[in-house]
């Protein structure tokens, strides 16, 4: 210790007249940094309602809930994040997290209220002073807790497909779907859209913990026919899937079919669960589509005595004789159907109804009745010359396809439509080493067929000749016929509604080839039923009128498929049968008698 | 000890001021005998007092108490009690996803939350064989050594406060919160960053970042060299400090000390040396040391490595990396199992030794995570034995001078 020591705290005082360091609130404002972590923000029009946030606050702070204004659709639970500000802790997962980025915090951490309830408020539906706020924290880029690339699916090169009907699609291999498997975050968005309501992200999470066999239980709850829909599922989860807003959609149909790759057909025994003891009563199917398949078994595991009454060699309907082997082989369809029938579900082939057997007598004979008979009738191209040799329709090709029979399509082939079937004869015929062109009448954007199938058709070559109307079709002069076509203008009628092709005079073209396919849609037949049972039935535009299990204007008959649905999908033919198994089981044990 | 003699506190106080430690007490024919390292007298015999210093009290550090028995005002026993921040977050984080953690490990030193973030990562990315990018390894360095720097602050501030110095604690908070600003910037929070996570950071540095940073640091020195002035060189201080809780070399092992309470008894002992982690190895530093191993000894090591500190971060922000990712991508994280196993890792704080042990049953949460926080040791048995002997009136400044943080100590 010196003197120095003594004098020297002194000098303290220099400090004296320096500026103040606190700031005077309210009259200066600090506002927080740019990416402070402050109040909540939502955009609510991009949230989907996933629920992701809440699920990872670790405080519990978050719960989804219904918001006026908003509502359910596909895609979006029409939900909303209420956050409780009594819990939270500003630590930002829910923002990391957020599939759709809509959450996000402003820079804002000033709120006085006298009542404690208010600090439990909905981001971006209750109006808070920052809701616009354009600082705050976000997620960075080159950060992410959530893989937005989906696992690679093995494919055969396009110049390879094209050569032969070998499945294109080559399936995961077990780490691939367990990284895939890994990236769902199990909002379930996907169940709710699934038309079958499959419990998606059960399975996926089986896939995850390498459990297959709980996996495909899982799948058969809701959908019977996994190894087809594995491969040719429209797959509407996927479109709605919440990581599609971050990058890919989950491989949700790859998936699934995995878990059916990896169990042997004869190992179904083990793992699934087999029907309960026969009740007695007996329940007639006509058509082995999707729809009737899915009643048959739903049925079966209920008890019930099923018949399936089909007109083809085979069973499938469209899964077998409507699908190119390129996309849905033939033994994954027979995998599927054994299993039916190993379950005691019997399908008598090659009968059809009104010629073999009456529809009155299998009314007469059967507890109940359920009819999933599909559009067998295709439409025509109704234009001058759709009647010449060489003029084909689309689902005859196939099915021709099917049967080994020689579809006789020669080196040009033109394909009128934009549908998966148009897509499918298109695809056909290049393998058939034709010169393939599509016309279809709207743009590209507009076809109805899945968008990979539109994609791989270009891949291998089939040409797309977009707002192209054919005229009419005459006997050509180098080849077989001569299509001539028009070009088209979208015209909107200025109200939102869809854009309608409208031929441009003058516009003709011409192709010479040697056959032309209509792919244009098809339709049902009904002819099979008889005038007092049809008397009962009601049809809007082609289609059964039928209650929500299904049930048609005769009690006892049940309906289902695309003679029911609008979307026309394999998948939704599985839940109209599973529906209609239900409705079947419900009228039977509880109604019947007291009709 | 009924016989034993009365005591005035004036006579107390008489004992020998500057060398009050637990030696001289045996030697002290007014004060109980000591036998094993504990005081043996009788309450009851009217010559002591119990008497208790804290949970509120400004004196304590934190929310701790102490339960003294004083002989007129020099500290015969001390018991110490915590407690009244147990917020079970250890039990916590056994419930939690691994990635719901992160947020709750911050908690667990409220004053320098990073080494919890730090080393929470860090665990998790050794046990999983995560690679973490290079320039979140410099970015993480920079937190730590900020997190340092700021922690010392508000030692200095409460060092200072303890023996009545007041203004420097206003300027050396002041400094905090400048620094503070800093870490606004950076993180998005002042107090509680959720900074780093397993797989590096999770943003890259703001636009301009690392000049204002310097500016900060400029700042900071400047105002060190004031508070060096006016309280290290302080006869007020030198004469409170020096001598006060001197830790005797011989027991440094045998109560684990460590951090500037070891350096100051001459221990050259500092993880970011013996085990380099982050990008120490790159940086120019050496170990402080002093020998003379009191309060004022630990005060001078502390000061001397907040220079060092400031040093530490102006040869990061002059090679801080410019580009390159700061992030690895993650398993996703709500499904994230961590493969079985435990692991221990360890970082120098300013305390000391910090270290998480990780269990994992290879589940998606941890089995056991067990925080090993310097403060343990140095606020509990450390303290204990220290007081023994110590004037009631120093109690503040040996507390503050052994650096603790009770919430380290209850996890």
């Amino acid at each position: 210790m010196s003197l120095r020591d003594i004098v020297q705290p002194f000098t303290v005082w220099k400090r004296a007249l320096d500026k103040p360091y606190t700031s005077l609130k309210p009259l200066e404002e600090r506002p927080g940094a740019p990416r402070y972590r402050g109040f909540h923000i939502n955009n609510t029009a991009k949230c989907i309602g996933c629920g992701t946030c809440e699920t990872i606050c670790q405080n519990e702070a978050i719960d989804l809930v219904a918001v006026l204004g908003q509502k359910t659709k596909h895609g979006d639970s029409g939900l909303r994040p209420q956050i409780d500000y009594g819990r939270c802790c500003w630590c930002a997962l829910c923002v990391d997290m957020c599939p759709t980025s809509s959450l996000g915090m402003s820079n804002e951490y000033v709120w006085i209220e006298t009542d404690p309830e208010k600090y439990r408020f909905v981001p971006g539906v209750d109006d808070k002073s920052w809701n616009d706020c354009e600082l705050g924290y976000r997620r960075s880029e080159g950060y992410d807790l959530l893989t937005a690339k989906r696992v690679e699916m093995p494919m055969l090169p396009f110049a390879e497909s094209q050569k032969s009907f070998v499945e294109m699609v080559q399936g995961y291999s077990k780490e691939q779907a367990m990284k895939e498997a890994d990236r769902c975050i199990e909002c379930g968005l996907c169940i709710a859209t699934c038309p079958a309501h499959m419990n998606v992200p059960a399975y996926i999470a089986a896939i995850r913990k390498d459990e297959v066999e709980e996996g495909l239980r899982i799948v058969y709850e809701a959908n019977p026919l996994p190894a087809s829909c594995g491969r040719i599922c429209s797959h509407a989860c996927e479109y709605v899937c919440a990581m599609k807003h971050r990058g890919e959609a989950l491989s949700i149909r790859w998936l699934k079919r995995y878990i059916v790759d990896q169990i042997y057909a004869m190992d179904y025994k083990k793992v699934l669960k087999t029907a309960e003891p026969d009740n007695g009563k007996t329940i007639a199917i006509i058509g082995s589509g999707p729809g009737g398949l899915a009643a048959a078994y739903y049925l079966r595991m209920l008890g019930y005595g099923v018949t399936i009454y089909d007109s083809k060699d085979k069973a499938g309907g469209m899964l077998r004789y409507g699908i190119p082997e390129y996309r849905l082989p033939y033994d994954q369809i027979d995998k599927d159907i054994n299993w039916l029938k190993e379950l005691g579900v019997s399908i008598n082939q090659s009968v059809r109804i009104g010629r073999d057997i009456s529809f009155e007598q299998l009314h007469r004979d059967n507890d109940a009745l359920f009819f999933s008979t599909g559009l067998g009738k295709p439409f025509g191209l109704e234009i001058p010359g759709d009647d010449l040799p060489g003029v084909k329709d689309g689902l005859k090709v196939l099915e021709d396809v099917t049967n080994g029979v020689d579809a006789d399509l020669g080196d040009s082939v033109v394909v009128v439509g934009g549908g998966n079937v148009a897509m499918d004869a298109a695809r056909t015929s290049r393998r058939f080493n034709a010169a393939v062109t599509i016309l279809y009448r709207r743009r590209i954007e507009d076809m109805p067929a899945d968008v990979e199938e539109v994609h791989e058709s270009q891949g291998e070559g089939c040409v797309i000749r977009a707002q192209a109307i054919p005229l009419r079709v005459e006997k050509g002069t180098t080849k077989r016929l001569r299509l001539v076509w028009g070009k088209a203008d979208m015209v909107t009628d200025g109200k939102g509604g869809r854009p309608v092709p409208v031929l441009i005079p003058g516009s003709e073209e011409v192709i010479e080839c040697d056959t032309v396919v209509a792919a244009i849609g098809q339709g049902a037949e009904y002819e099979f039923i008889p005038q007092d049972i049809a008397a009962k039935l009601q049809f809007n535009k082609g289609n059964v009128v039928v209650n929500e299990f299904k049930q048609t204007g005769d009690p006892k008959v049940f309906a289902g498929g695309d003679i029911v649905n609008p979307k026309k999908d394999a998948i939704s033919g599985i839940a109209n049968g599973h529906s209609a198994a239900k409705g079947i089981d419900i009228w039977l044990t509880n109604f019947k008698d007291k009709a | 000890m009924v016989n034993a003699p009365k005591i005035s506190p004036k006579a107390a106080r008489g004992v020998d001021l500057r060398r009050r430690n637990q030696a001289h007490i045996n030697d002290n024919p007014l004060m109980p005998p000591i036998v094993n390292g504990k005081a043996v007298f009788e309450l009851e015999s009217g010559k002591y007092l119990k008497t208790w210093q804290g949970p509120q009290h400004p004196g304590i550090t934190g929310n701790m108490s102490l339960e003294l028995v004083i002989c007129g005002d020099e500290i015969v026993e001390c018991k110490t009690h915590v407690g009244y921040l147990h917020r079970g977050f250890e039990k916590l984080l056994e419930r939690r996803k691994y990635i719901q953690c992160f947020p709750v490990v911050c908690r667990i030193a409220v004053p320098e939350p990073d080494f919890n973030e730090y080393l929470f990562a860090e665990t998790l990315e050794s046990l999983s064989g995560i690679q973490i990018p290079e320039k979140a390894q410099w970015i993480r360095t920079m937190q730590l050594e900020m997190a340092r720097l700021a922690s010392f602050f508000m030692w200095l501030g409460g060092q200072g406060g303890a023996f009545g110095m007041e203004t420097q604690g206003q300027w050396t908070v002041t400094m905090r919160d400048y620094l503070l600003d800093r870490f606004e910037e950076l993180t998005g929070h002042r107090i509680y960053h959720m900074y780093m996570l397993p797989g590096g950071v999770r943003s890259d540095l703001p636009e301009g970042f690392l000049g204002r940073l310097r500016d900060t640091l400029d700042t900071c020195q400047t105002t060190l060299d004031d508070v060096e002035r006016t309280m290290f060189h302080n006869a007020v201080f030198k004469m409170r400090a020096k001598g006060l809780g001197v830790i005797n070399p011989a027991i440094v092992e045998e109560f684990g000390i460590t951090g500037p309470n070891a350096r100051a008894a001459g221990f050259a002992r500092d993880l970011r040396k013996d085990e380099p982690y982050g990008v120490y190895p790159q940086l120019d530093f050496a170990v402080i040391t002093r020998t003379d191993s009191d309060a004022y000894a630990r005060a001078e090591v502390r000061l001397e490595e907040m220079y060092q500190g400031i040093s530490l971060l102006r040869q990061i922000c002059d090679r801080m990396p410019k580009d390159g990712p700061f992030f690895t991508p993650l398993p996703n994280v709500l499904h994230w199992q961590v493969p079985k196993g435990f692991i221990y890792t360890k970082a120098e704080c300013t305390r000391g030794e910090y270290g998480y042990y990780l269990e994992s049953d290879g589940s998606d949460k941890p089995r056991r995570l067990y925080v090993r926080g310097p403060s343990y040791t140095h606020a509990v048995s450390l303290m204990e034995h220290l007081s023994i002997g110590c004037n009631i009136a120093d109690t503040a400044g040996l507390m503050v001078s052994l650096h603790t943080y009770p919430p380290e100590v209850e996890r």
